[in-house]
């Protein structure tokens, strides 16, 4: 047993963290608020070049071949960074989908190159975040699997509370067009498990959002002058900051486990991701207030940056179940097993 | 979808931690007393404990991730998690040389010289001498550097004067660790040094403590020219500050408060809620669900901690997160406990005596405030108050 990430995931994950700060400044996801599209091609072309696409892609399809441990620190990364760009989505959810079913290859190959975005929904009428910069849409009802042109459905934004998600709802059924990718109760479990992993992904996002949130107010404690003092020097601004990071600090092994489980196949597979998001939203929802009140009206404030992470941490805490569904989901596998 | 091997997170066991684990389960359900002991806070039941200590190291199970030079089996503290969990699960009596087998003995194990380590840990490991800790003072509790217990050095001995206070198992032990001040004319966290006292030399005076449920388990221990010879100090005189922080850090991090306590307690409110929980109340489902998430997250993290202590790492004033989340946790745990119990949270039970302990935990150990001042000011580095 084993529960440490090696010296390679955390080279990589220095190669992207210092790719994003300088590739994608809050000056970048400002402007793109006021685009209808919101998305950068050209970063996420990047992307693909550092590998980070297709890092669960087979390597027969040009993807590095690892498993959902490998995207945790990438997708903490792109948390941190508040990245536009569908990185989750893409590479923790729909490449993996297509590879375990082994269908759609071209889809898991061009992913993996950057040079299309497959993204999953869920049943029918789903919403689907990013929808509208899909190449394909994956669209999964029951035991079937299809494979949608967006362009053949109609897409109906709605407005996120966060400005940089990008939301629509997918005027979609079974048997109203597209390819039929899969079928059969594989095709079930495979949904399952990519819901499994939506939320997980989510989750690993939220602890680079929320590690953010606490490093700024950190920041500011310790330049904010008061009474003659930073505020950092405060008990009540030091105890609010203590809270928070043993949220985030509880958060990360429950996250990082359920992506080994996912990744093992684990029984408990979807009892540990439902675990995740719910410890994830939890710790991102609580450090976004703390966040907000130490830096008082100036975090308020449309020009200050912290509204970004803290817009962020309430959207994806809420994507894809908040807390109480996850629990609620725990509570059917651990209550009834006792 | 199982992948063969995966070189960073694999929380697979090893085939050694399933054995072992299989073999103190095995143990376990042949020892342990089919009834509960008496609370080791009374005469009766610290010696039935001591009786159980003895019982556990016959077994070679007391400290299973000591050195076996010392009595241990020299596991790594993945097993010995592995081991808490199974000791609780199996509703195992509390373990009565706790301030001694998880504080001062990886102390000792730490910073000890080879000397104290044969004398003092083998009989620790058979119960034969148990141990409370001495930290506190009457005007030192918080504040622990403004300890003011001395001693002087006179010939071969230190002669201690001074007094303890809220000194664990101090009632019945045998020993006890602490700090005094040796530099009279030292301040604050300078001049201290760490002492192995025992409780029946002369000038030793104890006066036990009774705590919310009746019973001493706590002590005020009174020194008066007491003789601790100069073989007894652990680590340099005056150096005892960095010592018991290290001690501290067992006590807040992994050690004292394993996560099999509570685990085990989880599944016990999980019993509860099956056994009395009202069909449809979802208030009082989604509470207990949250604690049994908070004990698994506490496992989670511990294992985090020790497969990174295996790797070099040390664990610093982090212990002091975990301390909050722990105290924390078993409070909501028996709090929920309460009100599924309805009008009969008010009688006598084994819940109501884990909730009026489990009180006791943000103040034990360096209060919760404390932890807080810690965190931010050794994690967070923000300015100091």
């Amino acid at each position: 047993m084993r529960f440490t990430f090696d010296e390679d995931q955390r080279e990589y994950q220095r190669v992207l963290r210092d790719y994003l700060a300088q590739h994608c400044p809050t000056t970048e996801l400002r402007a793109l608020w006021d685009d209808e599209r919101g998305r950068s091609p050209q970063r996420w072309a990047q992307l693909a070049e550092l590998g980070a696409i297709g890092l669960a892609a087979p390597t027969a399809l040009g993807g590095m071949g690892l498993d959902d441990v490998a995207l945790l620190l990438p997708l903490e990364e792109a948390g941190r960074a508040a990245l536009p760009e569908p990185l989750g989505a893409v590479a923790a959810v729909a490449v993996p989908l297509l590879s375990e079913l082994a269908v759609g290859d071209e889809w898991v190959e061009r992913a993996a190159a950057g040079t299309a975005m497959p993204i999953v929904g869920f049943g029918a009428g789903p919403r689907v975040a990013d929808a509208h910069v899909a190449d394909v849409l994956l669209l999964g009802a029951g035991s079937e699997l299809y494979a949608v042109d967006p362009t053949d459905v109609v897409l109906t934004r709605r407005l996120s509370l966060d400005p940089t998600r990008r939301l629509f709802d997918v005027a979609w059924q079974p048997g109203a067009g597209g390819e039929l990718l899969a079928a059969g109760n594989g095709v079930v479990d495979a949904l399952k498990r990519a819901q499994d992993r939506s939320a997980v992904a989510l989750a690993a996002e939220l602890l680079g959002v929320t590690a953010q949130l606490l490093d700024m107010a950190e920041a500011y404690a310790r330049e904010r002058q008061q009474f003659g003092k930073p505020i950092g020097a405060f008990q009540a601004i030091k105890h609010l900051l203590a809270d928070a990071l043993v949220g985030l600090a509880f958060a990360r092994p429950v996250v990082y486990r359920a992506a080994a489980s996912l990744a093992d196949g684990a029984a408990t597979a979807s009892r540990d991701a439902s675990m995740a998001k719910a410890f994830a939203s939890d710790a991102a929802t609580a450090a976004g207030k703390a966040a907000l009140q130490i830096h008082g009206a100036t975090g308020y404030t449309w020009e200050h940056d912290l509204s970004i992470w803290l817009k962020r941490a309430q959207a994806l805490s809420l994507a894809s179940g908040d807390a109480r569904f996850h629990r609620e989901r725990v509570a059917r596998a651990v209550l009834t097993a006792a | 979808m199982t992948t063969a091997t995966r070189d960073s997170i694999d929380l697979r066991p090893s085939d050694a931690e399933t054995a072992f684990r299989a073999e103190v389960r095995t143990w376990l359900a042949e020892h342990v007393p089919g009834r509960a002991l008496a609370s080791m806070d009374t005469k009766e039941g610290f010696d039935e404990h001591r009786e159980w200590e003895r019982t556990l190291h016959r077994g070679g199970l007391s400290v299973v991730a000591w050195p076996q030079a010392y009595g241990g089996r020299g596991v790594d503290l993945l097993s010995w998690l592995a081991f808490e969990e199974e000791y609780y699960a199996a509703g195992s009596p509390g373990r009565l040389n706790q301030n001694g087998i998880f504080l001062l003995g990886p102390t000792l194990l730490e910073h000890g010289s080879d000397a104290q380590r044969a004398r003092f840990l083998p009989p620790m490991a058979a119960g034969d001498e148990v141990w409370a800790q001495g930290w506190s003072e009457p005007n030192a509790g918080s504040d622990m550097a403004a300890i003011r217990t001395r001693a002087r050095r006179d010939g071969d001995d230190w002669v201690v004067s001074g007094s303890k206070i809220w000194v664990s198992r101090g009632s019945y032990a045998d020993w006890m660790f602490g700090l005094v001040r040796t530099d009279p004319e030292s301040e604050r966290h300078r001049g201290l040094t760490f002492m192995l006292i025992p409780l029946d030399a002369d000038g030793v005076t104890v006066r036990p403590i009774g705590q919310l449920d009746g019973h001493s388990g706590f002590a005020e221990v009174f020194l008066d020219d007491v003789r601790v010879p100069l073989g007894q100090v652990v680590g340099e005189p005056g150096a005892g500050w960095s010592i018991a922080m290290a001690t501290a850090g067992f006590e807040r991090g992994l050690l004292l408060r394993s996560p099999g306590r509570f685990l085990a307690a989880a599944q016990r409110l999980i019993a509860l809620l099956n056994e009395r929980g009202r069909p449809g109340d979802s208030y009082v489902r989604d509470r207990v669900t949250r604690a049994w998430m908070n004990a698994e997250a506490h496992r989670l993290y511990a294992q985090w901690t020790v497969s990174h202590v295996l790797e070099g790492q040390k664990v610093g004033a982090e212990a002091s997160l975990n301390k909050i989340f722990w105290s924390e946790l078993d409070i909501d745990l028996h709090e929920t406990a309460l009100e599924l119990l309805g009008d009969d949270a008010e009688l006598v039970s084994a819940w109501t005596d884990g909730y009026l302990f489990s009180l006791a935990g943000p103040i034990y150990a360096g209060t919760n405030q404390i932890q807080r001042n810690i965190i931010a000011d050794r994690v967070l580095r923000l300015p100091r108050s």
